[in-house]
């Protein structure tokens, strides 16, 4: 979806805010959230097939703005749990205000060594990405392709900057399920390709000297350009 | 929640956030529900906290410095080579190492979410999650170097790469000069996060701390 998450090459948000030795969590409660999003993903079906992203990206752009980064991934968290009917609104916001009444009130807790065991056992297993396509790939090194000037309305992995331009095949990596919500292709696995454009390609004349960018494209989004 | 802050006074020393609430409301619901503990909630936050971080990367960084044949293979299948050094896992099913050199300067960011190699750098900064970051770094990354404090002549290519599918980046920075003589304990110590996002180079032995 064109939404506001498909940042790259826009201007307006200012210089780049450099924290030096900042902590891994600025706040206990961002710990919190990564903490239930990574476990209970692996657990539960709680986002469905296109993952925390979906629900991040719909979350209304001027909010979406003004949230961070942990606060984005917990109102996605509760949108997907509300959504798959886990919990709902009602009880989450009954459950906020007590909080906010009580200061005192502490969070419920609840030990499953066999769960925690699991999710230790996740976070250092080796996760095999590369899968098998159909057909060979469709481009070799050095192939140039033109972007399709493509507008998927949900989920997709293909930033506007990049549509309709013209570059190389650089690498190619091993087939990926395609993650892009089902309006291009359905979610088979298809080649990924490095592929490198020239500054000057995507941003014109004003574009820095001596600068290429890369980015891995799906085959379906690419066609030889003559 | 790990039971550090004591309210049984009732006098929270400043107002909580809307964040922190909703946070232990949500946390509250789904362990009542049965759906998480809070043992595996702590098990995810620890292993960042106390575990994987960018001293992992700075150990695969040093290995490539000092042994011709590990540079190869990482440079070859950035994953194996990893592995090798018993470094795997979330967000790390495809990583791709891209040698710096020179006269190429490679530097990495994900433009729509912030997508980053956990198993070597671990969780990512602020910066690199930021909006600011996501959206200049792939229109004007000489002026992003620069505001990190790196001045990179116009013979410098510089490579951006967008980290939008589920492979993983990470850079190789240059070996500094004058360190034929350190080994590779000491070499870590040279190699930071940024050099391996390559916002920055890495330490030399006069700047390490």
């Amino acid at each position: 979806m064109n939404g506001v998450h498909d940042m790259g090459g826009m201007h307006g948000f200012g210089p780049i805010n450099i924290e030096e030795d900042e902590p891994v969590f600025h706040e206990e409660w961002e710990g919190r959230v990564y903490g239930m999003v990574t476990g209970i993903r692996e657990e539960h079906d709680v986002y469905g097939p296109y993952g925390s992203r979906h629900y991040i990206e719909n979350i209304p752009p001027a909010r979406y703005l003004a949230s961070s980064y942990y606060e984005r991934w917990m109102l996605a968290l509760e949108a997907a749990l509300v959504n798959k009917g886990m919990l709902t609104a009602e009880e989450l916001d009954a459950r906020t205000r007590q909080f906010g009444d009580d200061p005192s009130a502490e969070v419920s807790r609840r030990a499953d060594a066999e769960l925690a065991a699991r999710v230790r056992r996740r976070i250092y297993a080796p996760q095999p990405l590369e899968q098998e396509a159909a057909s060979p790939p469709s481009f070799a090194v050095g192939d140039a392709i033109i972007v399709r000037n493509i507008h998927p309305v949900g989920h997709t992995r293909l930033p506007r900057y990049v549509r309709g331009k013209r570059g190389v095949i650089a690498r190619i990596y091993g087939a990926q399920g395609f993650q892009d919500e089902p309006t291009t292709a359905d979610s088979s696995p298809q080649h990924v390709y490095s592929v490198v454009f020239e500054a000057g390609e995507l941003w014109g004349e004003g574009a820095e000297p001596n600068q290429r960018l890369y980015i891995d494209m799906w085959e379906c989004w690419m066609d030889a350009a003559r | 929640m790990s039971g550090n802050h004591d309210n049984s006074s009732g006098h929270h020393p400043e107002p909580q956030s809307y964040a922190e609430l909703r946070t232990k409301a949500i946390e509250s619901l789904l362990i009542e529900k049965g759906l998480l503990s809070t043992d595996a909630i702590d098990a995810r936050v620890q292993a960042y906290e106390q575990d994987i971080g960018p001293l992992n990367g700075a150990k695969v960084v040093a290995r490539a410095w000092t042994d011709v044949e590990y540079r190869k293979r990482l440079l070859e299948d950035g994953t194996s080579a990893i592995g090798e050094m018993g470094f795997y896992g979330s967000q790390g099913a495809e990583i791709v190492v891209l040698e710096n050199t020179a006269t190429v300067h490679n530097l990495v960011v994900c433009t729509l979410c912030s997508c980053y190699p956990w198993p070597v750098l671990g969780l990512p900064p602020r910066w690199y999650k930021s909006d600011a970051y996501r959206a200049r770094a792939v229109i004007e990354p000489r002026a992003v170097l620069k505001e990190f404090g790196l001045i990179l002549d116009e013979s410098v290519e510089v490579r951006v790469w967008d980290s939008n599918s589920d492979i993983r980046y990470m850079v190789l920075p240059e070996r500094p000069q004058g360190t034929e003589d350190m080994d590779e304990d000491a070499l870590a110590a040279l190699v930071t996060r940024d050099s391996m996002v390559g916002v920055a180079k890495a330490k030399t032995p006069e700047h390490a701390a």
